[in-house]
């Protein structure tokens, strides 16, 4: 196609959107509401996804020890677990530095826990060969003598996934159903457009436009209403995850997980919200071209 | 050159429109089509420019064969065929010029030459000081003439009117048959659909007329007399 065609039809789009005034506007409006729950979405999912990701791959288990064990009695656990298969290293945190790792992660406000109202128990961190190890580690530990309790990450990675799944579920349904109700508004305000210019559209048959050359500006109109519907999202999307992002990435770095950087997941989220946008007003666009674009 | 053999078009509501019809056309000739409302004349002329698909029958137009075209291939069929219509079909948001030059810009002419062209169609059609003036400022003669030049602006081979004359008083009838004459003897076939009874008394060329669907005459300079 020429520069000076495209150029033509580009016009002709932007002039069949203005002039579609009130409808082009609730087409654009119903995009960006459609792609705001989107983006949302899918912001949550590839963190929730990083998480799991993360949390499965956490070769640490928590070993909760019995408040009255003794020194020796608890030097003896240590041996007991370095000397356990697949154990890499066993470090000891105590009571404190718990209670300190949750008001880092969940506010000061959790410091009134401090001194002797402090319901944590110290804690052995056993880090396994491999995150496969971690559940027999686990599983052996809460055998021995003194342990309240052993935890693993692996467990709650599950948990996390099955999670992620319904959310993904839901989630897609309902955007899927926002989807559907912007193509139908982008799809009426382009039947408008075709119907009034049929005498245009009949003129150039005449003379003889090819059918492409007669189709792009519908699609274009629809694309662009898709895309102006994009801006919007992505503005509050980027922004809004900046500030979630700066607010809690502390919080969970103190537990040892991290959320996806702006930098790593904006630029693609940006691109997607634009594509689908494009997609969905073209895909609106070529359903009204097919019911009542004559050629 | 135009060729028709056993041509019939049948709608899909059974009305037969045309019933074996056989027809050559050189190129330069200038051809009436008459005959009463109703009896088939549109249907001739729409499936020469193939808005319609002819239901038997072979139909050449040069070296297209309208039978065997594949819809994609009817926007350069319609490169060759110029049309006009009694309602003129202007578009009335763009001036005269950029009603011409809208028939050349659709199909990817060179910007350049779309300007030369649309001097030369102008002042063809005696248009030249009024390019700049929008549809709903000329009379119907005036508004025809632009239809015309529009028509011709891509240098068609053939050049189809469907009752040219229909909406305008007979002074200005005679000036838009001139014009036709014109532009025929400069080497267009023009095939022209009209009930103007005096038009075709006056200006005589070869004369088609359909009754009912059939081709009841071919006569090379032939009168008419409009009944209906």
């Amino acid at each position: 196609m020429k520069a000076s065609t495209f150029k033509r039809h580009v016009t002709d789009s932007f002039r069949s959107l203005r002039r579609n005034g009130g409808m082009s506007v609730a087409a654009i409006v119903s995009v960006t509401v459609t792609l705001l729950l989107v983006g949302i979405f899918m912001a949550l999912i590839f963190n929730v996804n990083h998480v799991s990701r993360e949390v499965e791959n956490d070769v640490r288990v928590r070993v909760e020890i019995d408040q009255k064990t003794t020194a020796a009695q608890r030097a003896k656990l240590k041996r007991e677990l370095q000397d356990m298969d697949n154990v890499a290293q066993v470090s000891f945190s105590s009571r404190k530095q718990e209670l300190d790792k949750v008001v880092g992660s969940y506010g000061s406000a959790f410091s009134m826990f401090s001194g002797d109202s402090n319901p944590l128990n110290d804690v052995y961190v056993v880090k396994t060969k491999t995150p496969q190890a971690t559940q027999k580690v686990a599983q052996a530990a809460k055998k021995l003598n003194h342990v309240n309790d052993a935890v693993y990450g692996g467990a709650n990675a599950r948990n996390l996934f099955r999670a992620t799944d319904s959310l993904r579920q839901w989630g897609l349904g309902f955007s899927l159903m926002l989807l559907l109700v912007a193509v139908f508004l982008i799809s009426n305000t382009v039947r408008i457009t075709i119907l009034s210019r049929q005498t245009e559209i009949g003129i150039m048959r005449l003379v003889g436009a090819t059918n492409s050359y007669i189709r792009w500006p519908f699609l274009l109109e629809g694309a662009w209403t898709g895309l102006f519907g994009s801006i919007i999202p992505i503005a509050i999307v980027d922004i809004g995850y900046a500030v979630i992002y700066g607010a809690s990435a502390r919080g969970f770095a103190s537990a040892g997980y991290t959320l996806l950087s702006p930098g790593s997941l904006l630029i693609g989220l940006d691109f997607l919200l634009a594509g689908i946008g494009i997609v969905i007003g073209a895909v609106g666009a070529a359903i009204s071209m097919g019911r009542f674009l004559k050629i | 050159m135009i060729r028709m053999v056993d041509v019939s078009k049948t709608y899909d509501n059974d009305v037969q429109a045309l019933k074996d019809v056989n027809v050559e056309i050189d190129q330069g000739d200038f051809v009436y089509v008459v005959g009463p409302s109703g009896a088939g004349k549109s249907t001739f002329i729409k499936l020469l420019y193939r808005e319609l698909r002819a239901t038997k029958g072979l139909i050449m137009i040069d070296e297209f064969d309208l039978m065997k075209l594949k819809d994609r291939e009817v926007p350069f069929l319609r490169r060759t065929i110029g049309v006009v219509f009694q309602d003129f079909k202007l578009l009335t948001r763009l001036t005269v010029a950029e009603n011409i030059a809208y028939a050349m810009e659709v199909i990817e002419k060179d910007p350049e030459e779309i300007k030369q062209r649309v001097t030369e169609v102008l002042n063809e059609v005696g248009l030249a000081d009024k390019a700049a003036r929008f549809p709903s400022e000329l009379s119907g003669g005036e508004q025809q003439r632009v239809a015309i030049a529009r028509a011709i602006a891509n240098s068609p081979h053939i050049l189809i009117a469907d009752e040219p004359t229909g909406n305008l008083d007979p002074n200005t009838a005679e000036e838009i048959m001139a014009l036709l004459e014109e532009i025929n003897h400069k080497g267009t076939t023009v095939i022209m659909a009209t009930h103007n009874d005096q038009i075709v008394n006056s200006h005589p060329h070869r004369l088609l007329e359909i009754n009912n669907g059939t081709l009841i005459r071919d006569e090379k300079e032939g009168t008419y007399e409009n009944e209906g």
